[in-house]
């Protein structure tokens, strides 16, 4: 298909550091979660395109693997946000030092 | 050019806008609705790739089910939008280390000349996907089960509104330590 495996890596690596800046310039915690996702995807794109490369399914099988780790942090990380924010809290990385909410 | 390798390239550069997008949206929903995109965009690139199965549960998954809980928490909880873009000064570190972390990776990627050979164009049926799976990996398989599970009673326990205890009297007391720490 003409495309070769560093093409593939290279847009994994650009994801994966847009995704880093977006979980480390943000203040907000919904946009640290969306950098981390995007950080976890650009992993499964490198994974499905070694798993081409190589001709075997293991990637493909690990990429499904960080999907379910990503969805239960996504879970844990949202819960804590609404957690923190009934203790009276914000949405701002900043305002918390400890994990109930209440500096 | 071949048309799956054009497909790729164009899913590549929507993937990439729409995430830059994302990344300096002052909006959250706005910024969740790029994200979106941008899982759509990684979901037609595992297409491309010859991977149906993971494709179709990026959909699934990320779309579908994480990102709506993103939006259903950001309407929950009513976020507010921060006035004016994100500040230049605050971009500057992250910036400098993820322009190192790319200048590293490509160097990596471009001494290997392996990577250089183009991909053949194969597609892996959903069933064997499930068969290596299931087979081989069946131990992380239930290791994410198991988190899974964790991760849904720790949501429950957080999301759990505050149980009111009666101060009054010593044995509501006691009761009500007895309920929080059930």
């Amino acid at each position: 298909m003409n495309v070769p495996l560093s093409h593939v890596l290279a847009v994994a690596a650009l994801l994966f550091a847009i995704g880093g800046i977006c979980a480390t310039a943000r203040r907000s915690i919904i946009m640290i979660l969306v950098g981390v996702e995007f950080m976890l995807t650009a992993a499964c794109i490198a994974f499905v395109g070694g798993a081409l490369a190589w001709g075997n399914l293991d990637g493909q099988a690990a990429a499904i693997i960080v999907m379910g780790v990503a969805a239960a942090e996504a879970a844990v990380g949202l819960a804590l946000l609404v957690h923190g924010r009934r203790g009276g809290g914000t949405a701002e990385a900043d305002d918390y030092n400890r994990l109930g909410g209440r500096p | 050019m071949t048309a799956l390798g054009a497909l790729f390239y164009l899913l590549s550069a929507v993937l990439l806008l729409a995430a830059a997008l994302a990344a300096t949206r002052r909006n959250p929903v706005h910024a969740v609705c790029c994200a979106v995109a941008t899982f759509l965009a990684a979901a037609g690139i595992f297409a491309v790739l010859g991977a149906p199965l993971p494709g179709a549960l990026e959909v699934v998954v990320y779309a579908g089910a994480i990102m709506v809980l993103f939006l259903f928490i950001i309407m929950l909880l009513g976020l507010k939008t921060a006035p004016g873009p994100v500040p230049q000064a605050r971009l500057i570190v992250p910036g400098v280390m993820a322009a190192a972390t790319l200048v590293a990776l490509f160097a990596l990627i471009g001494a290997d000349p392996t990577v250089r050979t183009p991909l053949p164009a194969a597609v892996a049926s959903p069933a064997a996907v499930g068969t290596v799976l299931f087979d081989t990996y069946w131990l992380a398989v239930e290791a994410v089960s198991v988190l899974l599970f964790a991760a849904l009673a720790a949501a429950l326990l957080l999301g759990r509104a505050p149980r009111p205890a009666d101060p009054r009297t010593p044995a509501g007391l006691a009761a009500g330590k007895e309920g929080q720490s059930a």
